[in-house]
């Protein structure tokens, strides 16, 4: 047990969070932040469900590394990403129709997400099933983080809402206050993303 | 025995007998799960209407019920299916809508008062409009606007009802579309306006 959570396993977890995480260090998955960060929910959803399918799509891909022909790896990669991801949502489909209306678009992006295609390529192609698990998570997870700050600052301040709910009190509209369009526009979330790489790479200056 | 896992043989037929594996699970998936998601359209469906006719808030077994309730017949008319409801002792017309968004394509239900003039009340729905902006068509805040809107100005033979730019509308016939989402907005107008148009034999009779 003590082994399965080694210092070495946890840094496999805990890297993506924040060293290495996979939009502000290694600038992966940018074009899904730009899509659904307009609004808060669908963030949510979406960094999660990354989360379990980078988990799953590398313990698979790890069991069977060492089979895997190397001029066809990229195609085998892809594979087992497009048949898992269309095997969760045919499930969602049956047994959870309202997530998978909700979710429809959402589910085609994660297989051009190039997070997943990143993480197999780098580790779960040269690591064991267990720490290829623990390296999805994170990755997953922390590319869920950036996504709900994107898409807190573009809904509190595009829609005056949280989750739906409204934030920003009647008086302050009675008064003039006015919600940002700029905000719901997906070039919005470029700026956001750059200011959070700005933020995090200044904070971490010194550890480099 | 250690196989080489760089030739040329071994590439094709690990190629192909994954193939064949991938293509044998995906198949059985949906097959094993076709009749569970049917059914889940078919509710959904009627689930739809529902709301377009202002009755939401309903779950699973409760939506077959009601919809058996107040659902009472369907019409062919000229231009297409018409479903004929009774809410509070009033009697409603669905029609349903097409239409093309800026990304795929949008349905809806539009009811109507019995005289005809009237909406009663809408669902509108899309295949892929982006999240947060178009995709906020299927929000009930938006389909609300159309309650009790009228269908016609002057002319009885031109559907005038239709959806303008935040903050242009003039007339009670011009409903708000939602901001940051133009395109989305003039699909909706096209929808709601070309979609009763195809039925102005029916609204006129």
């Amino acid at each position: 047990m003590s082994k399965l959570f080694s210092k070495e396993n946890c840094e496999v977890f805990s890297n993506p969070l924040n060293l290495n995480n996979p939009i502000t260090v290694q600038v992966l998955g940018i074009c899904s932040a730009l899509a659904v960060t307009s609004q808060l929910e669908p963030a949510i959803v979406m960094g999660l469900s990354v989360t379990v399918i980078t988990a799953f799509s590398n313990v698979i891909i790890s069991l069977i590394r060492k089979t895997i022909p190397n001029r066809i790896r990229i195609i085998v990669q892809l594979v087992v990403v497009a048949a898992l991801v269309t095997i969760v949502s045919q499930i969602l489909k049956a047994f959870a129709y309202d997530v998978s209306v909700q979710l429809s678009v959402y589910v085609g992006l994660i297989i051009t997400n190039c997070i997943l295609m990143g993480r197999l390529e780098a580790f779960a192609m040269q690591n064991a099933p267990w720490e290829s698990f623990l390296d999805g998570i994170g990755n997953g997870l922390g590319y869920a983080l950036i996504l709900v700050i994107v898409g807190f600052v573009r809904e509190l301040l595009g829609f005056g809402t949280l989750l739906g709910f409204q934030i920003i009190p009647d008086f302050c509209y009675e008064n003039g206050y006015m919600n940002n369009g700029m905000m719901t526009m997906p070039a919005m979330s470029l700026i956001i993303v750059g200011c959070v790489i700005w933020a995090h790479r200044s904070i971490n200056k010194e550890d480099k | 025995m250690k196989i080489n896992t760089n030739s040329n043989v071994y590439t094709f037929v690990y190629a192909a007998v994954m193939v064949v594996i991938v293509a044998f699970l995906l198949a059985f998936v949906a097959s094993a799960l076709k009749p569970i998601q049917d059914a889940n359209v078919e509710r959904d469906t009627k689930n739809q209407i529902l709301t377009s006719l202002n009755i939401t808030g309903l779950s699973g077994a409760d939506i077959d019920q009601k919809y058996k309730e107040v659902v009472t017949g369907e019409l062919q008319e000229q231009g297409g299916k018409v479903f004929v409801a009774t809410v509070d002792g009033a009697t409603k017309y669905v029609i349903p809508v097409k239409g093309r968004g800026l990304w795929g394509g949008l349905w809806g239900y539009i009811s109507i008062d019995e005289d005809k003039q009237h909406v009663f009340g809408t669902y509108f729905d899309h295949e892929s409009e982006t999240a947060g902006l178009g995709a906020r068509i299927k929000e009930r805040w938006f389909q609300e606007k159309f309650n009790g809107k009228p269908i016609f100005t002057d002319d009885p033979n031109q559907v005038a009802l239709t959806v303008v730019k935040v903050g242009q509308s003039k007339k009670e016939t011009e409903i708000d579309g939602v901001t940051g989402a133009t395109l989305t907005s003039v699909g909706v107008a096209g929808m709601v306006t070309d979609g009763l148009q195809q039925y102005i034999e029916f609204l006129n009779k």
